[in-house]
C-alpha cells in the first residue's frame, strides 16, 4: 500500500516538471480549463438560457461533443485489438497511448453531460432511481463508467508494473483486455442507440446511424493518435516507430472509406425517397425556407472528409505530411458531422413543423473549451508520467530506493519528420 | 530509505528537463507565487457562484427528500408544509398545496372539435395563469397550429400567425398540449424516473426529482414539454395559490414541466382551465371508463383521429370533427402570442 501511495506521490511530483515548453502549455491549458470554470459557474447561476438552446432545440453543442468524444474514446480499442489478436508488435508500445486517451477523453465525455445537466446538484438521484434497463441514458451510464474503469485498471496496473519493475501478470490485465474492447463497440453503440431510439425523432430513427457512429469513431479515434504520437515521439524518449504510424494510417484508411459509403448511403435513402421525413436532412445540407445556419458546417464537413479520404488512398499518404494533413481533415470533418451535424437537425423542424435555429453563445463555448484543454491537460500529465515510467527511468527502486537517475536528455533520440517511405 | 536519500531522488524525478530544483529560497518564492496564481485564478473561476439565488442552494431537507413514490405520508405532509412556507416566503400569497390522488376507476381522456376551433387562444393564456407558467420567459404548454385547409403537413402549418381576426377562412386550427400517452416514451426515457404515468393516465413530473437532462424533450414526438432554462418568473398577484404536488406548483429553475390535465382541478370533479375557457366549447373532457361520459359518447360517435399516429404512443387526446362541418362562432379578435393572460 506505502508502495502504491509512492507510486501516486511520485506520479503527482512529476506532472508539475519539465521544460519551459511544457509549462506554457501546461498554464494555458490551466487557464482556459479555468475560464470554462466560470463560464459554467454562471450558467449555474443563471441556468441554461446562458447557452443558445430553447425548448425547440434542446441539445446543441454539449451533447454535439460529447457524442463525438465518445466515438473518440472507443479508439483505444481500435489500437488494442491487432496487438493482441492479431500480435502486430509495432503496435504493443503504443497501445497504452491510446488507453490513456480513452480515459482522458471519457472523463471529458461525462463533463459534457455534467454541463448539460439543468440540475447537477441531483446527479445524486441516479444512485437512488436507476431506471435500467428501460432508458438508455441509464446504459450509457453504466458503458461510460465502466470503460473508464476499464481503461484506468489496465493503464494504471501496466504502469505500475513498470513502476515496481515488474513484469505484468496476464491474468490481471489481458482478460480485461478483451473486455474493454467489447465494452469500446458497446458505448458507441448505446450512444447511437440513445437517439436512434427515439420514434417521434426522424433524422435519427434509423438503423445506419450505430454503425455509422463505428465507421467515424474508427476513423477519428486512430487520426487522433497518429498525431499525438508524433508529439509523444517529438517530445519525449519514447520511441515510436514509423510501421505502428502506417498500420494506423491504414485503420483510418478503411474506415473512412466505410464512413463515406455509409454516409452514401444515408443521403441517398433521405433524398431520393424524398418523403416528408427528410425535412432535417433537407435543413442540415440545403437549409429549409431560408434557415441555413448549418449548411456551411456541413459541407465544410463533406469536404474534410472526402479530401482526408483521397489523400488517405493515395500512396503519398505514407509520408508523414500528407498522412498528418488528412488527420486533422479526418477529426475536424467528423467532429462537425458526429457533433452539431447529427445533433442539431433532429431538432429542426421540432416535431410540431415549427423551425427554429440553433446558434451556440460565447459562455457555452467557452465551457466546451474549458472541458477540452481540461481534457488535454489529463492527457498531458498522463503522457508525460507514462513515458519515463515505461521506459523504466522512474521506478520505485530509483524513487525511494536511492539509485541514481538517468538523464532523459541523454536517451531522447533526435525528432524524426518528414518522408518515412 | 531514509529521508536523505528520499529528497536527493526527488529532487529530479527522471533527472529530466530542470537542472534539479532542490529547495532553495528563489525556488521557494517562486513555487509559491505559482500555488498563489493558482489559487487566485481558482478562486476567481468560482466566483459567479456568490450570486447564485439562497432558493438555488438545497437545503439538507431538500437534498435528502425521496423520490414522489417512495415518500410515506408524514414525509409527503412535511414537503407539502414546506413548499406552502416557501411560497409564503417567495410570493407573500398563502396558498394551499395539496397532492390530490388518482381516483379509482377513472381514466381521462381529451376531445377536441377541430371543426369548431377558432384559433383565438384563450386555452393557452387560461392554461399559463391556472398552471403557474413562466410570464418571463413566456413559457405556453398548448400549441395552435393554424392549418392549411387539405394539409395535415405539420410543416407547413404556421405558429405564429397573427391576423386581426380569427377564423382564417382559408385554415383550420390545431391545438396541440401533451397527449398523456399510454405509451408515453418521456416516460421510458427518463433515467431518474422523474417521471411516470399515474393510474387515471396523466403522465406527471417530479419537479423535485428532476435532473434536467432533457431526454424526454428529446423523446417527445408532440412537443409537449417545457424546459425551464432559467428561474421562472410569475408576478405574485398572478399566482394561483390552488397547488398541486404534481401539477401546478411553483418550479424550480433547470427542470422540465408539462400539461397535467390540470390533475389538481380534475381529480377533484373540476374540468381543466382550457375546457372552461373555451368560447366554442371545441374542448371535452372527462372519463373514458364512464360509458355516459361525454368523450365516451365522442369516441363512439364522432369521426375520431389522432394525431402521428405513425408515432404509436397511443395519445389519450383525440381530435374529431362534426359532420356538418360548419363554425358556429362569430368571428372574434384573438389573443395576440405576447399578451399574458
Ligand atoms: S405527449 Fe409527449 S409529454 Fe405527453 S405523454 Fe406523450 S410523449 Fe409524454
Ligand atoms: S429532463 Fe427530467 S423528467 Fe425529463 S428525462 Fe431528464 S430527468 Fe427525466
Amino acid at each position: 500500500m506505502r508502495r502504491y501511495f509512492a507510486f501516486l506521490w511520485d506520479c503527482a511530483r512529476l506532472s508539475f516538471v519539465g521544460d519551459w515548453r511544457y509549462h506554457a502549455w501546461m498554464t494555458v491549458l490551466t487557464a482556459l480549463a479555468l475560464t470554462g470554470l466560470y463560464a459554467w459557474c454562471q450558467q449555474l447561476v443563471h441556468g441554461l438560457v446562458t447557452t443558445g438552446m430553447t425548448d425547440q432545440v434542446s441539445w446543441g453543442l454539449y451533447i454535439a461533443n460529447f457524442t463525438y468524444l465518445v466515438g473518440l474514446a472507443a479508439a483505444a480499442a481500435m489500437l488494442v485489438i491487432p496487438v493482441y489478436i492479431y500480435r502486430n508488435l509495432h503496435l504493443h508500445d503504443v497501445v497504452i497511448f491510446g488507453e490513456l486517451l480513452a480515459v482522458a477523453v471519457i472523463i471529458m465525455c461525462l463533463l459534457f453531460v455534467t454541463v448539460d445537466l439543468g440540475r447537477p446538484d441531483r446527479a445524486l438521484h441516479l444512485f437512488r432511481r436507476f431506471n435500467f434497463p428501460i432508458s438508455m441514458l441509464t446504459w450509457d451510464v453504466i458503458a461510460l463508467n465502466g470503460y473508464l474503469l476499464l481503461n484506468l485498471h489496465i493503464c494504471g496496473y501496466l504502469l505500475y508494473c513498470a513502476y515496481r519493475g515488474r513484469t505484468p501478470t496476464k491474468v490481471f490485465y489481458v482478460p480485461f483486455v478483451f473486455v474493454a474492447i467489447v465494452w469500446a463497440v458497446s458505448i458507441h453503440t448505446v450512444t447511437a442507440f440513445l437517439y436512434v431510439g427515439l420514434g417521434g425523432r426522424p433524422f435519427w430513427n434509423s438503423a445506419i446511424i450505430a454503425p455509422r457512429f463505428l465507421a467515424s469513431a474508427f476513423a477519428a479515434g486512430p487520426a487522433f493518435i497518429i498525431l499525438t504520437l508524433q508529439v509523444v515521439r517529438h517530445y519525449t524518449s519514447h520511441r515510436v516507430s514509423d510501421d505502428a504510424l502506417l498500420t494506423l494510417r491504414r485503420i483510418v484508411q478503411v474506415a473512412m472509406l466505410i464512413n463515406m459509403f455509409l454516409l452514401g448511403c444515408e443521403v441517398f435513402t433521405e433524398f431520393y425517397t424524398d418523403s416528408a421525413h427528410v425535412a432535417s436532412a433537407r435543413y442540415l445540407y440545403f437549409g429549409l425556407a431560408g434557415r441555413t445556419a448549418l449548411v456551411p458546417w456541413i459541407w465544410t464537413a463533406v469536404a474534410f472528409n472526402l479530401l482526408a479520404t483521397l489523400l488517405l488512398v493515395v500512396p503519398s499518404s505514407r509520408g508523414l505530411r500528407v498522412l498528418n494533413s488528412a488527420c486533422v481533415l479526418a477529426i475536424v470533418g467528423i467532429w462537425i458531422e458526429k457533433g452539431m451535424g447529427l445533433i442539431v437537425p433532429a431538432f429542426v423542424p421540432t416535431p410540431l413543423g415549427e423551425i427554429v435555429e440553433y446558434y451556440p453563445t460565447g459562455r457555452e463555448v467557452l465551457v466546451c473549451l474549458g472541458i477540452w484543454a481540461f481534457g488535454l491537460l489529463l492527457y498531458t500529465i498522463f503522457v508525460r508520467i507514462s513515458v519515463p515510467v515505461l521506459a523504466g527511468e522512474l521506478t520505485y527502486q530509483r524513487s525511494c530506493g536511492g539509485l541514481p537517475v538517468p538523464s532523459e536528455r541523454e536517451t531522447r533520440p533526435q525528432p524524426t519528420g518528414g518522408d518515412v517511405s | 530509505m531514509n529521508a536523505g536519500e528520499r529528497s536527493d531522488a526527488g529532487s529530479s524525478p527522471t533527472g529530466a528537463n530542470t537542472s534539479g530544483p532542490r529547495l532553495t529560497r528563489r525556488g521557494f518564492l517562486r513555487k509559491g507565487a505559482a500555488v498563489a496564481a493558482g489559487a487566485s485564478a481558482a478562486a476567481a473561476a468560482l466566483s459567479p457562484l456568490k450570486d447564485l439565488a439562497p432558493e438555488d442552494v438545497p437545503s439538507l431537507a431538500q437534498f435528502l427528500q425521496k423520490h414522489y413514490k417512495e415518500m410515506t405520508p408524514p414525509e409527503k405532509e412535511a414537503v407539502l408544509n414546506r413548499i406552502t412556507r416557501e411560497v409564503k416566503d417567495r410570493y407573500g400569497v398563502a396558498a394551499t398545496v395539496t397532492d390530490p390522488l388518482p381516483l379509482t376507476g377513472v381514466e381521462f381522456v381529451y376531445a377536441l372539435n377541430i371543426s369548431r376551433c377558432i384559433g383565438c387562444r384563450k386555452c393557452v393564456h387560461a392554461c399559463v395563469a391556472e398552471n403557474n407558467q413562466s410570464r418571463a420567459p413566456e413559457m405556453q404548454y398548448i400549441r395552435v397550429l393554424q392549418m392549411e385547409k387539405g394539409s395535415i403537413d405539420l410543416e407547413r402549418s404556421a405558429h405564429h400567425y397573427d391576423p386581426p381576426l380569427v377564423p382564417d377562412e382559408a385554415s383550420y386550427y390545431l391545438p396541440v398540449q401533451c397527449h398523456q400517452c399510454a405509451k408515453p416514451p418521456c416516460v421510458k426515457v427518463c433515467p431518474v424516473e422523474a417521471t411516470w404515468q399515474e393510474p387515471d393516465g396523466i403522465t406527471v413530473i417530479d419537479y423535485d426529482w428532476c435532473i434536467g437532462c432533457r431526454y424526454c424533450e428529446a423523446a417527445c414526438p408532440y412537443w409537449a414539454r417545457r424546459f425551464n432554462f432559467t428561474a421562472p418568473q410569475v408576478p405574485a398577484d398572478k399566482l394561483n395559490p390552488d397547488l398541486g404536488y404534481l401539477s401546478n406548483r411553483p418550479r424550480p429553475k433547470g427542470v422540465m414541466e408539462k400539461c397535467t390535465y390540470c390533475l389538481h382541478r380534475t381529480r377533484r370533479g373540476r374540468m381543466p382551465a382550457c375546457v372552461e375557457v373555451c368560447p366554442t366549447g371545441s374542448r371535452k373532457f372527462g372519463n373514458v371508463l364512464d360509458p355516459d361520459s361525454e368523450v365516451a359518447y365522442i369516441l363512439r360517435h364522432k369521426r375520431v383521429f389522432i394525431l402521428k399516429q405513425d408515432v404509436g404512443t397511443l395519445p389519450r387526446f383525440f381530435y374529431y370533427f362534426d359532420e356538418r362541418g360548419s363554425r358556429y362562432h362569430e368571428p372574434i379578435a384573438p389573443v395576440l402570442p405576447e399578451e399574458g393572460a
